[in-house]
């Protein structure tokens, strides 16, 4: 096998297979080997990408931040499109970028697929001349290569669009196109860079859940770019998340939105996120706020909960145990079924009510009210580590 | 370069000299026969090759007649013959052909006869000093030696196919040319050994090519005639200057120029 | 029904008349000339007059040296449009504006250039004829190196527009997928410029199958070997206008059915 040799890809045309990987058997995955291991450190102008990022074979990676966290440039810089300032870049055992050895292997013999953005289908061909362009310049015949093209159209579902040109394929067409093209030269390591970003609401649950399953049968490493946390829960085993170039937050989908660490993470799945100093039961945040959370923990620590968790009460509620606290409506949304009424007082938090409560409160902004949250309803984490 | 320009001063410098002499002598011109004043601008459509001795002639008449001045439209004869039978305000037409001055007066443009005024003889310009010896017309179809002739359509090429066939000589020539500055450039730039052309055009550019004269160019003599337009906008003017071309002052640039004069 | 066309003419975007009145004497000021020329053709000989074989000769010239003018163009330009596009090289801007130098050049200046550089005394020339026993001038060879010379600024301003404006991301996605640098241009970079490309071939080639300065002092005019139509043209203006009408209108009506049949086959792509 070539893991150990030069980066130069297999096509599907050597086998009679097209999804069968000449790097990667996945009986033989190691933990402590990852597929791709690499420290993505680009430095432009102002900004520093600083990003170590490991990919076992056969797992995605969702790769998710805020526009201009460097997502993009991390991705460029993993297909040979952008060069490293510093750090390394190894798939398989083989260093594709490491200045630091002066190691580099540039993009057209990189084992890498990438499914850009807004697809980027050679306009002048044909869908199936776009899957065959891979194949064909990785030295298959050009017969081979066209059946192998077929047979991955055929995979997507595009049989009969085969001879179609990119500007007569629909979005959720043309996404499956590149999809197919990135795949046919059966890459090492899989690129996506927001690949259902430029689908309308109705094509991208369709084409996510397609993108779900060519995924799972993708043996190699996949690293999905996004900043659509829906893509990255469906789509990835794990997200890393990505903040002005650094990662923020790490870990399977469960822990990410069960404890965020950041605002942006917080917001991303929709959680009040504050952090406080933990004494026992209660943790000190914001102007001095005592909230009583059901666990127990002291120190530094993030207290978070569900904005539906939030009541809202017109005086000063009795009773239960409650955390409760003065508040003044900044503004009311539209949120689903529900509006979301965000609060200023000692803690800034998003509260989801029924427009019928809105109606009986009066919830205009500036209109004061009391805020309401069972310990029951918080969920209190270490913020170190 | 430096030679030329020196040798161009003092060409000037005589002929300032001449205008000062002959100008004083000749003061009454100004006012023709008929006694219409000469003054105002003349309008003067001349041959090519007639650019530098016209230019000289041009200054002189106006040196002559205070109050005039000359302007000079320079192109090929049969151009400027178009342009007059396309009602091109010209008081003056002067051709280097007696052909393109027939265009004119067959079309009724020419106040009078047209009058020669100048020959022009060919000859043969070689590379400075006469590399490869060329002594007459007969040496022009050796073997490795390239030769530019104007085409026949011009009245140089027409000039040199009578030449040549008074001679009996057959000749390929590498190149036909559009007027005979095309051909005496190919001489200067060495991309032709030899090439006929006019006496004045190779006497303009001796500093650069070397003449050969060839007997057969008696049989081959360009008229040059000039004639006042009919319509034309400054008749009195225009009659003054033709007399002007013609007359003794005329003449001696011409001549001096490599014309002959009747 | 009877408001049908009303609602149609309605439905159609207002032409402003300040654009329209100059667009249309704009095409009468480039039409007008030809009328000219359709009017004063003796229709009566034309027949005879194009029959000629010098004529014939002449047309055969030009439309061959004008096409190899054009090739020559396309393989020296093309990648002289790229570099100019693509490569960022101190003194591109100078470059940039040399390339031009043509275009601003009388022709006939640029014929005596060329005659300086590849003439029998010329800084090439002399080593060319010694060494390959080449000569260009007064040749159909200067003809054609003539007519390049004079006609590739058009072909390189227009493909290196092509290519300023074409998504270089298509390379990057071409790279990914094994496409090393040569096969990304031919494969991609050339068919994604292409309408730019048949744009500046068409522009040099008409400009080449017109040039008349460069040619008749690079190469001179002698008879089917480097007498192209407007030098033809040219000559005959010397004696005979009528058929110097009829020697351009001859080249005109072929040069415009050949660009309108290219134009059906690949200037508009499917």
């Amino acid at each position: 096998m070539s893991a150990a040799g030069e980066p130069r890809r297999r096509v599907a045309g050597d086998t009679p297979l097209p999804h069968a990987h000449p790097v990667v058997d996945r009986g033989a995955i190691r933990l402590d080997a990852p597929l791709l291991d690499a420290h993505l450190v680009v430095d432009r102008g102002a900004f520093r990408l600083d990003v170590p990022l490991r990919v076992a074979a056969g797992e995605v990676v969702a790769l998710l931040g805020p526009n201009g966290a460097g997502k993009t440039t991390a991705l460029r810089a993993l297909a040979g499109l952008h060069p490293l300032t510093a750090g390394h870049v190894t798939l398989a055992g083989v260093d594709l970028d490491r200045p630091a050895r002066r190691a580099w292997v540039p993009t057209e013999r990189r084992p890498v697929g990438v499914v850009f953005q807004d697809y980027l289908l050679f306009p002048h061909l044909t869908a199936l001349e776009n899957v065959a362009f891979g194949p064909r310049r990785h030295g298959v015949d050009r017969r081979t290569a066209r059946e192998t093209a077929r047979s991955w159209l055929t995979r997507v579902g595009l049989a009969e669009h085969a001879h179609r040109r990119p500007r007569q394929l629909s979005g959720g067409q043309a996404q499956r196109v590149a999809l197919a093209r990135a795949l046919a030269v059966a890459p090492s390591l899989l690129l996506l860079d927001e690949p259902l970003a430029a689908l309308d609401a109705r094509t991208r649950l369709d084409t996510r859940a397609e993108l779900h399953r060519h995924l799972g049968a993708h043996p190699g490493a996949a690293l999905l770019v996004t900043h659509d946390p829906l893509d990255a829960l469906v789509l990835a085993d794990r997200l890393v998340i990505v903040e002005a170039g650094r990662v923020v937050q790490e870990g399977d989908a469960a822990t990410v939105t069960a404890r965020p660490r950041t605002e942006y993470v917080a917001r991303l799945v929709g959680l009040n996120l504050h952090r406080g100093r933990a004494d026992g039961h209660t943790v000190r945040v914001g102007d001095g706020l005592a909230l009583t959370v059901a666990d127990r923990l002291d120190g530094d620590a993030f207290v978070a909960f569900r904005p539906s968790a939030v009541a809202l009460h017109p005086t000063r509620p009795e009773g239960s145990p409650r955390n409760t606290w003065p508040a003044t409506v900044a503004g009311v949304q539209r949120h689903g079924d529900n509006l979301r009424v965000q609060l200023d007082g000692p803690i800034t938090v998003a509260a989801d009510v029924t427009p019928a409560a809105v109606a009986q409160l009066h919830l205009t902004p500036g209109q004061r009210v009391w805020a309401a949250v069972k310990a029951a309803e918080t969920h209190a984490y270490p913020a170190a580590g | 370069m430096r030679a030329r320009a020196t040798r161009a001063v003092r060409a000037a410098v005589a002929a300032a000299v001449v205008v000062g002499l002959v100008g004083c002598g000749d003061g009454a011109a100004s006012t023709p026969a008929d006694g219409a004043a000469v003054t105002g601008t003349v309008m003067v459509f001349a041959a090519a090759s007639l650019t530098e001795s016209f230019t000289r002639i041009g200054r002189d008449f106006e040196a002559d007649h205070p109050g005039t001045s000359v302007v000079f439209n320079f192109a090929g004869s049969s151009a400027l013959a178009a342009q007059i039978a396309q009602g091109a305000p010209a008081d003056v037409f002067a051709a280097a052909a007696p052909r393109s001055m027939a265009t004119v007066t067959e079309a009724g443009d020419a106040d009078g006869e047209p009058a020669v005024f100048a020959r022009n003889q060919l000859l043969i310009a070689v590379t400075e000093g006469n590399p490869k010896g060329v002594t007459g017309l007969a040496d022009l179809t050796r073997p490795g030696l390239t030769v530019a002739l104007c085409a026949e359509q011009v009245p140089c090429g027409a000039a040199a196919r009578t030449a040549l066939d008074a001679a009996a000589v057959r000749l390929t020539p590498v190149t036909l040319e559009q007027d005979v500055r095309g051909a005496l450039a190919k001489v200067k730039l060495g991309e032709v050994d030899a090439a006929v052309v006019y006496r004045t055009d190779a006497k303009a550019a001796e500093a650069e090519v070397t003449a050969v004269e060839f007997p057969e160019s008696a049989g081959a003599v360009n008229d040059y005639p000039i004639v006042v337009v009919a319509h034309a906008p400054n008749p009195a003017a225009a009659r003054a200057f033709a007399a002007h071309v013609r007359g003794e002052q005329g003449r001696a640039v011409l001549t001096e120029a490599g014309f002959q004069t009747p | 029904m009877v408001s049908r066309p009303v609602a149609a003419r309605r439905r159609r975007p207002g032409v402003p008349v300040a654009l329209l009145l100059p667009a249309l004497l704009g095409l009468v000021f480039l039409v007008l000339p030809l009328a000219g020329l359709l009017a004063r053709a003796p229709w009566g000989s034309l027949p005879r007059r194009l029959a000629e074989p010098e004529v014939l000769t002449a047309l055969r010239l030009s439309l061959q040296s004008a096409t190899l003018a054009t090739l020559l163009c396309l393989l020296l330009g093309v990648p002289l449009a790229w570099l100019l596009a693509r490569v960022a090289f101190p003194g591109r801007r100078l470059v940039r504006a040399l390339v031009t130098v043509p275009l601003v050049l009388p022709p006939v200046v640029g014929g005596v250039a060329l005659l300086l550089v590849f003439g029998r005394r010329g800084l090439l020339g002399g080593w060319l004829d010694e060494t390959f026993g080449i000569t260009l001038p007064f040749s159909t060879a200067g003809v054609v190196l003539a007519e390049a010379f004079v006609a590739m600024p058009f072909l390189v301003i227009a493909v290196e527009g092509a290519l300023r404006g074409a998504d270089q991301r298509y390379e990057e996605a071409a790279a990914t997928l094994g496409a090393g640098p040569w096969t990304t241009f031919t494969h991609v970079t050339l068919p994604l410029v292409a309408p730019g490309l048949a744009a500046g071939a068409v522009l040099c080639w008409a400009r080449a199958l017109g040039e008349f300065g460069a040619t008749i002092t690079f190469a001179g005019n002698y008879p089917g070997r480097t007498q192209t139509m407007p030098l033809a043209v040219y000559l005959a203006l010397e004696t005979d206008l009528q058929a110097a009408v009829v020697l351009s209108l001859m080249l005109l009506a072929v040069s415009v059915t050949i660009l309108a049949a290219l134009r059906d086959r690949w200037i508009t792509s499917p």
